[in-house]
C-alpha cells in the first residue's frame, strides 16, 4: 500500500520554519515553542521526546492545525498550511484519549473520514475492511467503543486515522493509557503497521524507551526548543546537552580539566592514579574545562586495579547495591564529583562484585567517555 | 475462651449494621410516601363514584369518569391549549437553550460571564415579578394577550433551564472528540450535527422535558399573560371555587402516567448495554 503517486521522494513530508508559539497565561507571555526549525522526511518514524510542558504537544497541534503559530510557517508536502484549518489538512491524528465517537460503532468510526471526503460506498467498505485487518480488528466492526478494551480502542483510533492515507500520521502519547505489557506489544505493532502502510509517523512521547525503540529519528525537546535531533543511537551514545544526557536513560556526568593530549585521546586527571580518557573532538585543547557523560553499563567495577593505562580509572567506595534481576546497580562515591552509577549485567557474575563499604576501581575505555557540547 | 473474645467484636458491628440498614429503609419509604401520597390521593379520587361536583369524600369505586374525561368542553379546551403551549415551549426553548448552553459550555467569549449570570438570575427570580413585568411589556407594546403571549412567556423562562442542563453536559464532553471530527475532514457544521449533537442529545431531551413540565403546570406567569385564554391550571384554579370535577383527577392521572412512562423509557434506553 502506497500513499500517492505524485510524491517527490526528496521533499520533506513536514517542514517547520521558524515556528513559535506564545501563550498568554495570567497576563504573562509563555513561550511554548521557540523558533523551531524541523524537517521530517517521507515515510519516517519521527519522535518528539521531552518532559511534559516542553512544547512537544503544541508542536504537533500546530502541524495538525489545532493551534495557530504565533510566527513562522508550517509546510505539508511543500505546501504552506500555516493558516489552513484542520479539516482541510492532509494529516490525521491519534489522540491521547483516543477521542472515539461514543455513539458510533467501530466500523462507523473508521469510515467517518472517508465519508466526509465523499468516497464511494463500496470503496469505503473495501478500505475499512483492509485497514481493520491490518490493525487486527476484523470481527469487531459492530462493537461500540465502550464495549472494547483499551488496546482495541487504541486500534480503532489508529485505523480511523490511517484509513484516510494521510501524508502524515500524528500520534499524541497514544500508548499512555495502556498497561506495560500491552504498551510493549503495541510498540512492536505500531512499528510493523508503519512499515506496512509506509506513512510518515510523528510520535509525541515523554517515554524515552518508547522513542528509542520505534523511531528512525528523535528530536529531544526542552523548554520549547529542540536540544538534540538524531538517531536513537546518536542521542543515547552522544548526548549533545546535559539535559539530553540526563533525560535519556541514566547518565554519569563528570566535570574535569584537560591536562594533556596524546594522539587522539585527551586526559583529565583527578586524584592519585585516577584519570578520565576522552576522545579528542572539535577544538579541544589543554586547559579546557569539559563535561563528560559516561553510561552506567559501560563501566567495569572491580576490587582490583585494572591492567595497563589505556582506560579511564576512578576509585571510590560502594554506598549502595541494588539487585534488579537482569543487572545489579552499584552506586559508588568517588572523589571526581557526584556519585557514579554502575550497571553490571548478571550474565557473568554469580554474586555481587562488591558490597557497601568496599573500595573499588571503576574503569572504562576512552570511546565510552562522551564530552557534552563539544 | 479466646474464641469468645474474638467473636464478640465481630457480632456487635454486624447487628448495628443491620439495624442501621433497617432504619435507612424505613426512612426511605417515609420519604417516598411523603412525596407520593398527594399523587396517590389524586389518582384515587379519579375513581370516586361521587354524584355531584364535590369530590372530597369517598363514595365508592367507579371507572365512569375515565369514560367522561372529555365531557367538560371548557376543561378539554383548556387542556389542549396547555398541551400546545407546552410542546411549543419545549421545542423553542430546547433549540434556543441548546445553542446558549453549548456556547457557554464550550467557549469563553466576551460577555459569557454575564450570560451565565442572567441564566441563573432568570431561574431564581420570583415568578410574580416575571409575570408582572411581562404583562407590563406586552401591554405597553400593544400586544393582545392570549395563547401567543403565554407561549412567549413560557419559552422565556424555560430557556435558562435547558441552557443550564446542556451546558453541564458540554462541560464534561471531551473536546478532542470534536477535534478528531475536524481532523477527519468534518467542517464545524457537520461536526456539530454528526458528532456533538448526538452525544449531548440526552441532555437536550431532558432540558426539553423540563421545559414541557414547567410550562404545562405554570400558573403565575400564565395568569398574568393569558388575557381571556384559559389554560389547564387556570381552569382548575377557577373551578376550585365551585368544586373540582373528577375529570381533573383523571387528566392529572393521565399526565402523571405519561411523565412516568417517559422517565422509565429514557432510563431504560440510557442504561449501558452489557454485550452485543
Amino acid at each position: 500500500m502506497t500513499t500517492a503517486v505524485d510524491e517527490d521522494p526528496g521533499r520533506p513530508a513536514i517542514e517547520l520554519a521558524g515556528v513559535h508559539k506564545d501563550y498568554l497565561s495570567h497576563g504573562e507571555t509563555v513561550q511554548a515553542v521557540r523558533r523551531l526549525d524541523l524537517s521530517i522526511a517521507q515515510g519516517e518514524f519521527f519522535s518528539l521526546l521531552g518532559p511534559s510542558g516542553c512544547g512537544k504537544t503544541t508542536t504537533m497541534r500546530m502541524i495538525a492545525g489545532f493551534e495557530e503559530p504565533t510566527g513562522g510557517t508550517v509546510f505539508l508536502d511543500g505546501r504552506d498550511v500555516t493558516r489552513v484549518s484542520p479539516n482541510k489538512r492532509d494529516v490525521n491524528m491519534v489522540f491521547q484519549s483516543y477521542a472515539l465517537f461514543p455513539h458510533l460503532n467501530a466500523y462507523q468510526n473508521v469510515a467517518f473520514g472517508l465519508e466526509r471526503r465523499k468516497v464511494d460506498k463500496a470503496e469505503i467498505r473495501r478500505r475499512c475492511g483492509e485497514i481493520m485487518e491490518i490493525v487486527s480488528l476484523t470481527g469487531m466492526e459492530k462493537r461500540a467503543p465502550r464495549e472494547m478494551s483499551g488496546g482495541q480502542q487504541q486500534r480503532v483510533a489508529l485505523a480511523r486515522a490511517l484509513v484516510n492515507r494521510p501524508r502524515a500520521l500524528l500520534l499524541d502519547e497514544p500508548l499512555g493509557a495502556l498497561d506495560l505489557k500491552l504498551r510493549q506489544q503495541m510498540q512492536v505493532e505500531l512499528k510493523r503497521i508503519q512499515r506496512e502502510v509506509g506513512i510518515t509517523f510523528v510520535y509525541v512521547t515523554h517515554d524515552q524507551g518508547e522513542a528509542l525503540t520505534m523511531s528512525d529519528r528523535i528530536a529531544v525537546m526542552d523548554a520549547g526548543r529542540i536540544d538534540q535531533l538524531g538517531s536513537p543511537r546518536e542521542i543515547y551514545e552522544r548526548p549533545a546537552t546535559r539535559f539530553v544526557a540526563g533525560f535519556i536513560g541514566t547518565s554519569n556526568l563528570l566535570d574535569g580539566t584537560v591536562e594533556s593530549i596524546t594522539g587522539d585521546v585527551a586526559r583529565l586527571s583527578y586524584g592519585e592514579g585516577e584519570r578520565v580518557l576522552v576522545p579528542v573532538s572539535g577544538t579541544m585543547k589543554t586547559g579546557d574545562d569539559l563535561e563528560v557523560s559516561v553510561r552506567p553499563e559501560k563501566i567495569d567495577l572491580s576490587q582490583q586495579p585494572p591492567d595497563g593505562d589505556g582506560t579511564s580509572v576512578l576509585t571510590g567506595v560502594v554506598t549502595e547495591v541494588v539487585y534488579h534481576g537482569t543487572s545489579t546497580n552499584y552506586t559508588v562515591k568517588t572523589s571526581a564529583g557526584p556519585d557514579l552509577v554502575v550497571f553490571d549485567q548478571n550474565a557473568f557474575s554469580a554474586e555481587d562484585l562488591a558490597g557497601p563499604g568496599d573500595r573499588v576501581y571503576l574503569s572504562w575505555s576512552p570511546q565510552h567517555s562522551y564530552p557534552i557540547g563539544v | 475462651m479466646t474464641q469468645v473474645v474474638e467473636e464478640a467484636p465481630a457480632v456487635a458491628p454486624r447487628r448495628s449494621r443491620l439495624t442501621g440498614g433497617r432504619a435507612l429503609s424505613i426512612y426511605s419509604w417515609l420519604i417516598i410516601a411523603w412525596l407520593m401520597l398527594p399523587v396517590l390521593i389524586m389518582i384515587l379520587f379519579g375513581f370516586n363514584d361521587t354524584p355531584g361536583r364535590y369530590n372530597q369524600t369517598w363514595e365508592g369505586f367507579t371507572l365512569k369518569w375515565y369514560g367522561r374525561v372529555f365531557a367538560l368542553d371548557e376543561l378539554t379546551k383548556a387542556l389542549v391549549i396547555s398541551l400546545v403551549v407546552a410542546v411549543l415551549t419545549a421545542v423553542f426553548a430546547g433549540a434556543l437553550g441548546t445553542g446558549i448552553g453549548y456556547a457557554l459550555g464550550r467557549y469563553r467569549f466576551r460577555g459569557s460571564g454575564t450570560v451565565n449570570l442572567i441564566m441563573f438570575a432568570t431561574m431564581s427570580s420570583p415568578e410574580l415579578v416575571m409575570g408582572a413585568s411581562l404583562l407590563t411589556l406586552f401591554v405597553s407594546l400593544g400586544v393582545g394577550l392570549g395563547a401567543t403571549t403565554i407561549t412567549i412567556a413560557h419559552i422565556m423562562f424555560s430557556i435558562s433551564f435547558v441552557a443550564v442542563v446542556v451546558r453541564a453536559r458540554v462541560l464534561t464532553l471531551d473536546r478532542s472528540v470534536e477535534e478528531a471530527a475536524a481532523d477527519l475532514g468534518a467542517n464545524p457544521w457537520t461536526t456539530f450535527w454528526r458528532i456533538t449533537f448526538p452525544i449531548i442529545m440526552p441532555a437536550v431531551m431532558s432540558g426539553m422535558l423540563l421545559a414541557f413540565a414547567l410550562s404545562i403546570d405554570d400558573f403565575v406567569v400564565s395568569n398574568f399573560t393569558a388575557g381571556t385564554t384559559t389554560t389547564f391550571p387556570l381552569w382548575i384554579w377557577g373551578a376550585t371555587r365551585v368544586g373540582l370535577p373528577p375529570q381533573v383527577n383523571v387528566m392529572g392521572t393521565l399526565i402523571f402516567v405519561g411523565g412516568v412512562l417517559i422517565a422509565v423509557v429514557s432510563s431504560v434506553r440510557s442504561r449501558p448495554r452489557k454485550n452485543s
